[in-house]
């Protein structure tokens, strides 16, 4: 718990100069700022939708208005017997095959995007635990640490049930590729800000990508429904300068390397400092 | 029927007391318990809601004092017993057999023994949830605290205590009683129309039960056997849903989904029905293009059934898979706009009176299609990349089952009050229930579309602060919404206190279905000489 704790607030350190902090907001009515360009197509594409829906809702809602009104029993004391317009019935077909056709063909391209995975600069490896997620580095000689929520006493000036005492450190402007997996039930890693949500799932490596186009601390949350505490299991990366995660992955070498010759894994003691809260 | 028949017209098999329900075979008596049921339990239901309401009112531990595992047992309680033991007894049960055979000019149901048991199956089933909460679920704590997808490895190693196994028997009984339901519907329909009753002659509401048990009864065994697996897999080693032994929790999801599309469809379809009859009553017009209205819930049904995957777009499924289910499941939006400018059209033109029916009627209408667009927003696999697992969800199947569904059943409960218990309701006090329902029920839903694009994930007893602004008001829309369950109840013995006779038909000439050429309530045994249909 200490030796970690160390090492978070070293990663606290050296993401300090850069003040971009991801995390909801306020009475916030959309979706988080995009930090990679598939975020951006997200909050392209979901404004698109948005204007669009609301357009169809404003449109159903001017019909009925308009009918109740103008077809109250008050106005219109004898109904017509129009019961057929095969134009109107062909036009209420085949214009919403249109609008779908043009929703269409942006979600295939942001589909695509998405899930045919670049070439990988960086790989990490997350692994979902019934609390708290593990991360791995097979590029940087594969040490592994974990990630554990900080409650109120120790989470200093993070916000809460975001903070964790370690985090996902990552280089900006690399093309990362996740790894994701679960130890015993279902969990999902998560990071809006990155516009990706991956199930972890036991048994199975799922993989999804991320190219961070800014520095900073963005915040997640898992995903699926994962038992007692899955509401406070969140998934802190920190997004750093290359040279700075070098420095870093230097640093972690050792500190991880340390515990892993302990061969306990920190978390196990550490859960229970947090269920007795 | 066994007895010596005094009476040379009609034979009264009439018993009375607790033997004329517990033993009934009549498809009225039957009916009215299925609502007396949906009744009761919708009140469980939703005061479980409302306790998760109070509990997110704001951050930090609340009403649950920190009990965790108690939200998500609240989760999983409210979600199974509204689907089965609400809106599928209200809907199938209860108003199905009340005027499926009314409307079709049948005698009683074709099988009035199985309807029986079909019905004394869900008590049963419901005490097994119920049970289910008080028996360990997780080391230490007791309920299923799975979700209502029960997911393994949580429903599996997560939770080894016997609650999960209640809840699985509970499944298993509800979708006995569903799936003995379905085969009796479908056999009335297709083998007890009065002469001259054709298919396309039949009321929109007997089509859309029709369609709906078609749909139980195609994909309830799906789920009988997913479950089956999931208990054998908890109590007798095998390793269906557990890579260790070669299995894959993945194929739970698939074959839960393909269950849980059509049975969301399920909830929905009859209320489809329902706002067909009564948008046409208060028009006084035909409903507006009938066979395509009847025809768009035999495509809604059939596509139904090829869409599950969109449940499941980050679990890790092929890029051209999630494409495949982006383009089936906009597929559903089109014979879904049918029916909404249908039933504008039909209003169109007519002499619209706003009775308590119609208002529930046109709440439903504009409230399911923006239910409905928010669905075809997530049926896009790349941006469900952002919405999937929060609140937006939450929010959109709100939308179509909370102020869908149960707006239709409301309309419903309006609409048939009279006919079923002879007396009328109060219009002001049904007035009243419709709009504290509908600012209530807005309130509680609106706001989490904003939490869901924020990020705030589903499932969540606690939420960091920001998230705490449109919880506060979500959670006063909830208390809000309880009220109105208050009025309802008190709008209801208000009628039978008052004992104001109906009369037949309340509603004049819009009402064209049967039913209304019946007295109010009608008689134990009605159509002992068969109407016919011109």
């Amino acid at each position: 718990m200490f030796r970690s704790a160390l090492i978070g607030g070293m990663v606290t350190l050296l993401s300090s100069a850069a003040a971009f902090a991801n995390q909801p907001r306020d009475w916030q009515l959309g979706l988080q700022d995009p930090a990679t360009d598939n975020m951006s197509f997200i909050v392209q594409f979901n404004d698109f939708l948005l204007i669009l829906m609301t357009a169809i809702c404003v449109f159903v809602l001017g019909l009925m208005l308009y009918v109740m009104v103008r077809f109250r029993a008050g106005r219109n004391p004898t109904p017509s017997k129009t019961s057929h317009n095969t134009l109107v019935e062909v036009i209420w077909t085949v214009l919403p095959i249109l609008i779908l056709v043009v929703i269409a063909i942006p979600s295939f391209r942001l589909l695509y995007m998405q899930r045919v995975i670049p070439e990988a600069e960086l790989t990490v490896k997350a692994v979902g635990y019934q609390w708290y997620w593990g991360y791995e580095y097979p590029d940087n000689g594969d040490f592994a640490f974990d990630s554990l929520m900080l409650d109120d006493e120790a989470r200093g000036d993070q916000p809460r049930l975001l903070a964790t005492d370690t985090a996902l450190v990552v280089p900006v402007g690399t093309i990362v590729r996740v790894v994701v997996t679960a130890a015993d039930v279902l969990h999902a890693f998560a990071v809006p800000a990155f516009g990706i949500k991956i199930d972890a799932v036991p048994g199975r490596l799922n993989e999804t990508w991320f190219k961070a186009e800014k520095t900073g601390t963005f915040y997640g949350q898992c995903s699926e429904l994962c038992g007692i505490r899955h509401a406070f299991m969140p998934i802190r990366v920190e997004v750093v300068e290359k040279d700075a995660f070098a420095a870093w992955v230097e640093q972690a070498k050792e500190e991880y390397a340390a515990l892993d010759a302990q061969s306990n894994r920190v978390a196990a003691s550490a859960i229970n400092v947090l269920s007795k809260n | 029927m066994a007895h010596d028949t005094t009476s040379s017209e009609h034979h009264e098999d009439h018993p009375t007391g607790w033997k004329r329900y517990l033993y009934s075979t009549n498809h009225k008596d039957i009916g009215t318990m299925y609502l007396i049921f949906a009744i009761i339990a919708g009140i469980i239901g939703g005061a479980m809601s409302v306790v998760m309401r109070m509990e997110l009112q704001s951050p930090g531990d609340g009403i649950l004092g920190g009990d965790y595992h108690l939200y998500n047992v609240l989760v999983t309680g409210h979600g199974l017993i509204m689907i089965f033991f609400m809106v599928m007894p209200a809907m199938i049960g209860g108003f199905g057999n009340w005027f499926v055979p009314l409307m079709i000019g049948a005698p009683d149901m074709a099988f009035p023994r199985m309807n029986n048991i079909s019905f004394w199956l869900l008590p049963v089933a419901f005490a097994l949830l119920l049970i289910s909460i008080f028996v360990e679920g997780p080391p230490g704590n007791n309920g299923v605290g799975g979700g209502w997808t029960i997911y393994p490895p949580l429903s599996t190693s997560g939770q080894p205590g016997p609650a999960m196994d209640y809840a699985i028997f509970s499944m298993h009984v509800a979708g006995i009683s569903s799936i003995l339901g379905a085969i009796n519907f479908i056999t009335t329909i297709f083998n007890m129309r009065a002469p001259g009753m054709t298919m396309h002659k039949m009321p929109l509401f007997v089509w859309s039960i029709l369609v709906t048990v078609f749909l139980l009864l195609l994909s309830l065994p799906v789920f009988a056997g997913a479950i089956t697996m999931l208990l054998t897999d908890r109590n007798f080693g095998t390793t269906f849903f557990d890579p260790a032994g070669g299995g894959d929790p993945i194929l739970y999801q698939h074959l839960f989904w393909f269950f849980a599309h059509p049975e969301v469809y399920i909830l929905i379809l009859p209320g489809f029905g329902i706002i067909s009859q009564v948008v046409s009553t208060f028009a006084r017009k035909p409903v507006f293009g009938y066979l395509g209205m009847a025809y768009a819930m035999v495509a809604i049904g059939g596509v139904g059934f090829i869409v599950w995957a969109h449940h499941m777009y980050t679990v890790g499924l092929s890029v051209d898979t999630q494409a495949y289910f982006v383009a089936a499941t906009m597929v559903i939006a089109v014979p879904t706009g049918i029916k909404i400018f249908s039933w504008i059209a039909t209003m169109w033109g007519g002499s619209i009176e706003f009775k308590t029916p119609m208002l529930w009627a046109l709440g439903f209408i504009f409230l399911f299609t923006l239910g409905g667009v928010t669905g075809v927003m997530l049926a896009n696999a790349g941006v469900d990349r952002a919405y999937h697992d929060t609140y937006f969800v939450v929010a959109h199947f709100h939308y179509v089952l909370s102020l869908g569904a149960v707006f239709a059943i409301f309309a419903a409960w309006y609409y048939w009050f009279g006919k079923m218990f002879g007396y009328t309701y109060s219009e002001f006090i049904g007035k009243l229930h419709f709009w504290i329902t509908f600012i209530g029920v807005n309130l509680i839903f609106f706001p989490q579309h904003f939490l869901g694009l924020a990020g705030m994930p589903r499932r969540y007893v606690d939420y960091p602060e920001a998230f705490a602004g449109w919880n506060y008001w979500s959670s006063i829309g909830s208390y809000i919404a309880a009220f109105g369950v208050l009025v309802f109840l008190i709008g209801v013995v208000h009628a039978f206190a008052r004992r104001q006779p109906a009369g037949d038909n309340p509603w004049g000439e819009g009402a064209t279905t049967l039913e209304w050429t019946l007295s109010s309530p009608p008689p134990f045994h009605q159509f002992s000489d068969l109407p016919r249909i011109k």
